[in-house]
């Protein structure tokens, strides 16, 4: 836990000072050709995106550990991933609206995989965290299976809207970037996801000393 | 005992309730109709439906009539604390979870038969174009809706705010059922139909039942363990 005390301040320095210096980088990078001005939010859209899949993935990984093993730490993780797939996801929703706007003339794409699964997704961790709020005690047990079964609801998701219709821009779009465009998308993503870890590791942490500080109090009571 | 054996035992003790009772098969079916009304209002637009209206009525009904059915299924169960002696049977919790399941499904299926030839006759959706088809996309579509809503409707009895958030849960994490059965369904019900994306449909029902069915069956004893 010591080093974890000392990487969240380390992580947010780096992430603050990628973030200061990644918008003259966006700025210096050339204008996408067909889309213009706005593709460059996809400096940020995307990098936000794959951090709301990244922190699925933590929630469902710290769920499963916690609802076959009981482990209090991974119910910690799972609790912090569900938290940053909501906030990550919120960023996600706004970006892509504003992009969409310009790009296809329409608020929300429903035609869009992505943007519609984000959204799908971002519900389920929304329902986790409600669950978790309202659930009542021994609601972390129900959680984790919420957490497990969203995690798995990923690729049905994907197929089921991909298969409904599609209009978002391919995927293979990051390999195929000009390097004046691929660094600062790199950028960005190294930026996000030092945001993200320390996030996570600050969020771990807080939930960990609070099932102490209960456990505490109950030992107290007794 | 072997698992299949407890499974219909409880199955049948519910539809044995069920049967005394009817309490969850007329309210579902009525429900499910109060659902197609007030949908026809909103679809229907100078006499006559929109396209695809009639598929997405029908499973928004099933949808709605299944969670209704799912809350007061184990809402009978909590009620004189039945559940934990059904859990205390010295049988495996996964017979449980399929006891409670058959017992969901066989009820929903039997509303389905009566609410399908209503949405055909009320909206001229044609219903016995596929019917073999159709039947298939409405097994495999509730049987999915069903996998998820057991595992939840039966760890959430003992939850605070049971009722709000059942559905909270549910409607996310069945979008692929829900899509896959509207489009499915749309592709037989259309001016054109489309018998091959209705079957592209079915196989991703059919996916979706035994990934989710699986993962069900080995969540439900840790969920429903203290």
């Amino acid at each position: 836990m010591r080093v974890a005390n000392r990487l969240v301040p380390v992580l947010l320095v780096i992430a603050a000072l990628m973030y200061a210096r990644a918008p003259f980088m966006v700025d210096a990078a050339p204008i996408e050709s067909t889309m213009g001005l706005v593709q460059k939010i996809f400096y940020f859209h995307v990098p936000s995106a794959m951090m709301t899949f990244l922190a699925a993935f933590v929630c469902g990984i710290g769920s499963a550990v916690y609802l076959w093993r009981r482990s209090k730490t991974a119910d910690a993780v799972a609790v912090a991933g569900a938290e940053l797939a909501v906030v990550f996801g919120l960023i996600v929703m706004v970006t892509g609206p504003l992009w969409a706007r310009k790009a296809w003339g329409v608020w929300w794409p429903w035609g869009d995989v992505r943007l519609t699964m984000t959204l799908v997704m971002w519900m389920v961790f929304v329902a986790y965290l409600l669950l978790r709020r309202f659930g009542g005690p021994g609601s972390e047990i129900l959680a984790s299976a919420v957490g497990v079964f969203g995690t798995a609801l990923v690729p049905f998701v994907y197929v089921s809207v991909n298969y409904w219709r599609t209009i978002h821009p391919s995927t293979d779009v990051v390999s195929t970037l000009p390097p004046e465009m691929a660094w600062p998308f790199r950028w960005a993503i190294v930026a996000f996801l030092a945001l993200f870890t320390a996030l996570l590791t600050a969020r771990i942490r807080l939930e960990t000393n609070r099932v102490a500080l209960e456990e505490a109090y109950v030992a107290l009571e007794d | 005992m072997s698992v299949i054996r407890s499974a219909w035992l409880i199955a049948r003790k519910d539809l044995i309730v069920e049967a005394r009772s009817r309490e969850l098969a007329y309210t579902t079916l009525f429900f499910s109709m109060a659902c197609v009304l007030v949908f026809a209002f909103a679809f229907v637009v100078e006499g006559r439906p929109l396209d695809d209206a009639a598929a997405g009525i029908l499973w928004v009904a099933v949808a709605f009539a299944g969670t209704l059915a799912l809350s007061r299924g184990f809402e009978r169960e909590r009620q004189s604390e039945t559940l934990r002696a059904l859990l205390l049977a010295p049988t495996e919790r996964a017979a449980v979870y399929l006891g409670k399941l058959i017992g969901l499904v066989v009820l929903m299926i039997g509303v389905e038969i009566v609410l399908v030839p209503v949405i055909g006759l009320l909206f001229g959706a044609p219903v016995g174009r596929a019917p073999l088809l159709l039947a298939a996309l409405l097994v495999t579509g509730t049987l999915g809706f069903a996998i998820v809503g057991t595992v939840f409707a039966a760890m959430l009895v003992r939850a605070h705010s049971r009722d709000v958030l059942l559905p909270v849960l549910l409607y996310p994490i069945t979008v692929p059922v829900i899509i896959a059965g509207v489009r499915g369904t749309a592709a037989i019900f259309g001016p054109e139909p489309n018998f091959e994306a209705a079957t592209a449909w079915l196989s991703i029902l059919v996916f979706f039942d035994a990934v989710f069915g699986i993962l069900a069956l080995w969540t439900f004893a840790p969920v429903m363990s203290e």
